[in-house]
């Protein structure tokens, strides 16, 4: 008999996270807990100022401290030339200032000690001289023609501009414009805002003389591909370097990029030949690694009376800061900005974008955005709410009217990406009726009666997950596929090991599930292994959402071809030729006779015990996936606020989210990703952004200025689903993990400024502080949050 | 969390520690909840070379009514205590109020009421609430006992009037005039955030006259802003809409906000009116309700 897929774990299966067995115990494995004998520890100096040049460093006195061992300053990095490393987009990145520092926080030199309080101690002995130079926070200021050159250490730069981009039809966009009949129009900034991952980036060197082996213990979301940067900047052999990612705490993009710690770390531990451990703190953290957004974007809409959109213009112009270090395909300079208006039904569309340098923190796309398409997706449902508006349409029948309808699927977007499936009209209608649409505008009639506000938001989007295809995506020329591996031990227990690399989203619980699904072994047989170079396939690593379209992917293929194999040995053991053979979950049989069978764990004992003649024994192997197109889930999230007019304050009364993210394997790790992307929405909405005064200053360096909501402010989340399987993934699951940060922020900021209609009011800049929704409702204004801040 | 090189006593006297504060000649610093200095030890902005913790002192966990109405909160009273409290919910509405939004639960269990006032951060709720009702500060030195009424206790941000070989044991709220009123009304982004501007008002009611009107203002000025003169208006007045605005518009006059990240000036200022407003209207309401 087959088994019961939900007894033993499988697909569709709300299985507890057994990583959780230790994280709840705080038996968790990160970087920090790990103690090496004769572990030194590292800490960093960093840039007080924006933009300076460097007149001189004194380390004397640093050097002088008890216990000190190195001191190592931009000096020491360029006499091993390694100053500079290559960034993820091909420009240039400094490891430690040598010439000038270019954003506050930037690393200029780096104590190595027996303890970090010593190592800390002897920082702040290092004397460095700056003569400051005017900062530059925006990319307007970057434009002036008497700007500083920001990167005056490359030769062919003459300005602060990285890049001008397109894509699209510029043509058949302008004849579009010409034949509206109304034209909308947005500008907005989306703010600079940080993943903060719990756990802080850090690393711990280990260099062996001896052997040449270097052994990195990381916080990496992709050790794969750090180890071939790590071959290449630092010039070492491939398999002399083993990259290690424990337990991460959360990464959000944030732990993608190679961070000068990391290469001065292992340095310090080729100097010392010793083990070098290096723990940013949460300032470091927030002031200098990657961030998300910063992005201007400007758009206007060309529309027909009857409501149907004719075409779409986008200018984005981004913020890059002192370095253009985004991880991103290749192809392109802004990622998949692109993909915006991706759900639309859209004749024309044209996208021009440029990038500039700042005094910032380089290394922008982290923070579940799945280059850019946060960004997209944000403009997007807010340019859509002001179309409507300006059409005097009803914000759903507009999308109605206009989003890509069921029929058209594969659909070819105007920017030219093709959509795999969904059912988008479907899931607005579950929301719809979920928030009680129909009889919102009598409760706000009612609501102002009482003195207050009332808004209803609307965010439906698609976004391209699991990146990605080889033929469009690459990162510094390495395909994206990614790999799965796969032993059954003689037992009928296994090891499944893959190129991803979990950080939270519980790849340990779900990958075995879909062995489950494929084999029938019970997931609790199944240990989950990711992140030892050493040992897992090569894969691209976790972001973009694209484990369970890629990786996942791989993990059924592999399951499969073990399949394949053990079908041949229970031919073998039930003396029947193959093409007798049946599979049911769990077991095979011959077929018309279903009594007469055996399990898969039967066979695994014969791969090792009694194989046929001519097989090879055991029983694993692995597969290596390259996706042949992105997977494009489709979500719909309703908000509805209330603001208080006289303070600007306002509170989430409700909030309705309907994800359709193809098939689920864990629904309760989905809904987890859901709710925690909506968290971080909301957050984004409502309070949390990194900006900069007129010095250059950080404004956002501790959590008690950069804010994390807790879950005492935090909404509650209604959350739907429908579910439209993947085409072409083998399991038919699309990505998730990023769709609720991507589409959530356009819900409540849609919501308020559904409140704040009857001021004319077109856009309030996130986050939608009270003062901001107020100067809104006082002056009937726009409100700008772009930096500098304002001050006195 | 990595602070500069100290040395720590835990004392199980006042007197031992005042010695051991003596000694040090300055160098030292007291830690009650230690939810501000730890946070400035691992920011550095403070090095101490000592740190005399007065967790280990018996006795100061208390906080308690005098057969007067007095009200005494002993330096180990922590922030929860007072949020849980009985004896405040019926008696004190200001501070009751103000107990639930100062920081956040976890905070709350450690910081210490009278740490807080001794910190003086012009962000701080309980010193608003002390300037509001009128305080004082009980300080035990090496020349033993004296009372510094809270209007000189704190001097600018940060700084208190004590001297370094004092401990502050005790915070006392003289007994209302009449029915106790008021309220405290907070504007932060998020649980756990200092004030962007927040207003405490407290209320000696004889009938439906303001007896004293006290009222003090954080986040609105370089320091605790002192705002019993400008919401004295109100003092023999009953409590109308016209009284309300006027009171309202005294005491954000004598707000002195800063344009910042957190709002402009005017913002806060409108802040502080509409917070004063509203906890007038909502004493009066009670009032007329149990009239
Ligand atoms: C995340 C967070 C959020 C916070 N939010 C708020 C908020 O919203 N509102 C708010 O008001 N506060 C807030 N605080 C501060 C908190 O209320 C502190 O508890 C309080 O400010 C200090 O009390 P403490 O007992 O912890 O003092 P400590 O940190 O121990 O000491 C603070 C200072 O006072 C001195 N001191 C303490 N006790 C005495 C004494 N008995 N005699 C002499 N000197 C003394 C110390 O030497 C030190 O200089 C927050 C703190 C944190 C960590």
């Amino acid at each position: 008999m087959a088994l019961d897929e939900l007894k033993i774990g499988g697909m569709g299966a709300s299985r507890r996270r057994v990583e959780d067995n230790r994280f709840i115990r705080g038996k968790g494995r990160y970087v920090d807990d790990i103690v090496l004998p004769g572990m030194l520890h590292m800490e960093i100096l960093r840039s007080p100022v924006a933009h300076a040049r460097i007149k001189s460093i004194d380390t004397s006195a640093a050097w002088e401290v008890p216990g000190v061992r190195l001191v190592i300053t931009g000096d020491t990095m360029a006499s091993r030339n390694l100053a500079w490393m290559p960034t993820l987009s091909y420009d240039t990145q400094a490891v430690m200032a040598t010439d000038k520092v270019r954003f506050q926080g930037q690393e200029v030199a780096a104590v190595i000690a027996d303890d970090p309080y010593i190592a800390k101690d002897a920082c702040s002995k290092i004397v460095v001289e700056y003569e400051q130079l005017p900062p530059i926070v925006n990319p307007f200021q970057a434009q002036s023609p008497d700007a500083p050159l920001i990167r005056d250490d490359k030769e062919t730069q003459t300005s602060n501009k990285i890049f001008d981009w397109e894509i699209g039809d510029k043509a058949a966009t302008d004849r579009a414009f010409e034949e509206a009949d109304v034209v909308s129009k947005l500008e907005l900034h989306y703010p600079r805002s940080h993943p903060s991952p719990l756990e802080t980036c850090g690393s711990i060197a280990d260099y062996d003389r001896a052997t040449g082996k270097l052994t990195v213990y990381m916080t990496t979301q992709a050790p794969h591909i750090i180890r071939a940067a790590v071959a290449m900047v630092a010039e070492l052999p491939e398999q002399m370097i083993r990259i290690v990612s424990p337990d991460l705490g959360g990464g959000f993009g944030n732990k993608v990029p190679v961070y000068p710690g990391y290469v001065i770390s292992i340095l310090a531990s080729i100097l010392t030949e010793r083990p070098v451990k290096w723990i940013e703190d949460r300032s470091g953290n927030l002031i200098s690694t990657g961030f998300g957004r910063d992005v201007y974007l400007q758009g206007e809409m060309a529309l027909r009376k009857d409501g149907k959109i004719l075409g779409v213009r986008m200018h984005t112009i981004s913020d890059h800061g002192a370095f253009y270090a985004d991880a991103q395909p290749t192809k392109f300079k802004i990622g998949l900005m692109h993909s915006a208006f991706a759900a639309y039904d859209i004749p024309a569309a044209h996208l021009t974008s440029e990038g500039w340098y700042t005094n910032k923190a380089p290394g922008g796309v982290a923070y579940r955005c799945s280059f850019r398409v946060t960004e997209a997706m944000f403009f997007q449902e807010r340019m859509i709410h002001a179309a409507a508006n300006d059409l005097g349409m009803d914000q759903a029948e507009f999308r109605k009217v206009n989003l890509v309808k069921d029929d058209m699927f594969p659909y070819r977007t105007a920017f030219g990406f093709l959509t795999d499936s969904g059912q988008y009209g479907k899931c607005l209608d579950v929301a719809l009726e979920a928030i009680g649409y129909s009889t919102f505008k009598q409760e706000q009639e009612e609501a102002r009666k009482r003195g207050k506000l009332l808004g209803l938001g609307i965010s439906t989007m698609t976004e391209p997950l699991g990146a990605g295809n080889s033929r469009e995506y690459d990162i510094i020329g390495i395909k994206m596929f990614d790999s799965a591996e796969l032993r059954v031990h003689m037992t009928g227990k296994a090891i499944l090991r893959t190129g991803a690399k979990t950080q939270g989203q519980g790849h340990e619980t779900t990958w075995a599930q879909i062995v489950a699904h494929e084999l029938g072994i019970p997931a609790d047989d199944i240990v989950v292994e990711e992140g030892d170079t050493d040992t897992a396939p090569f894969g691209m690593g976790t972001y973009a959402s694209r484990s369970t379209p890629v990786a996942g992917a791989a993990v059924a293929m592999v399951s499969r071809k073990i399949r394949a194999k053990a079908r041949k040995i229970a031919a073998h053991l039930l003396e029947v030729s193959e093409e007798d053979i049946e599979w049911e979950l769990g077991r095979f049989y011959v077929r018309g006779n279903n009594e007469r069978g055996v399990t898969i764990q039967d066979c695994a004992l014969a791969a090792y015990s009694n194989v046929p003649d001519g097989m090879e024994p055991g029983l694993e192997n692995n597969a290596y996936y390259d996706p042949p197109n992105l997977t494009w889930p489709f979500a719909a999230y309703l908000c509805k606020v209330e603001i208080d007019p006289q303070t600007g304050v306002w509170d989430v009364l409700n909030f309705v989210a309907v994800d359709d993210c193809g098939v689920r394997i864990n629904p309760m790790i989905v809904e987890g990703q859901i709710m925690g992307g909506l968290t971080e929405a909301y957050a984004m909405a409502s309070m949390q952004y990194i900006t900069f005064d007129e010095e250059g200053n950080c404004i956002g360096s501790n959590f008690m200025d950069y804010l994390l909501p807790t879950s005492w402010e935090t909404p509650g989340f209604e959350l739907h689903e429908v579910v439209t399987p993947c085409p072409h993934h083998p399991i038919g699951a699309k990505g998730v993990g990023e769709c609720a940060t991507v589409g959530g922020p356009a819900a409540f900021v849609n919501a308020v400024m559904n409140a704040l209609e009857h001021t004319g009011v077109r856009n309030v800049d996130m986050p939608l502080m009270p003062n901001r929704v107020y100067e809104a409702l006082q002056t009937g204004q726009d409100v700008s949050g772009a930096p500098p801040v304002k001050g006195e | 969390m990595y602070p500069s090189r100290f040395d720590y006593d835990a004392p199980s006297s006042i007197g031992e520690a005042v010695a051991i504060l003596d000694r040090s000649g300055g160098e030292a610093k007291v830690m009650a909840g230690g939810q501000s200095l730890i946070p400035m030890l691992k920011l550095r902005f403070a090095s101490p070379e000592r740190i005399v913790d007065i967790n280990n002192i018996p006795g100061l966990d208390y906080h308690r009514l005098d057969a007067d109405g007095t009200l005494r909160i002993g330096a180990l009273c922590r922030h929860e205590d007072l949020e849980f409290s009985e004896t405040l919910a019926e008696s004190h509405p200001t501070l009751y109020a103000a107990a639930a939004v100062v920081a956040d639960p976890i905070v709350r269990t450690r910081g210490t009421f009278v740490g807080s006032v001794c910190h003086a951060d012009p962000q701080g709720d309980w010193a608003a609430t002390m300037i509001a009702l009128d305080g004082r500060i009980v300080a035990v030195g090496p020349n033993g006992r004296r009372e510094i009424p809270m209007k000189d206790f704190v001097l600018g941000p940060f700084t208190n009037a004590l001297a370094y070989n004092e401990i502050a044991v005790e915070a006392v709220i003289p007994p209302a005039k009449g029915k106790a009123r008021g309220g405290y009304l907070k504007l932060e982004r998020r649980i756990g955030d200092f004030a962007t501007a927040s207003v405490a008002v407290a209320l000696d009611m004889d009938g439906d006259v303001v007896r004293r009107a006290g009222c003090a203002l954080a986040g609105v000025g370089g320091k605790t802003i002192d705002a019993n003169a400008a919401i004295s208006v109100l003092n023999g007045k009953p409590l109308t809409p016209d009284n309300i605005e006027a009171a309202a518009d005294a005491v954000a006059a004598a707000a002195d906000p800063r344009t910042d990240h957190r709002g402009s000036a005017a913002y806060k200022r409108q802040i502080v009116k509409t917070f004063v407003s509203r906890i007038l209207t909502s004493v009066a309401r009670t009032e007329q309700k149990a009239a």
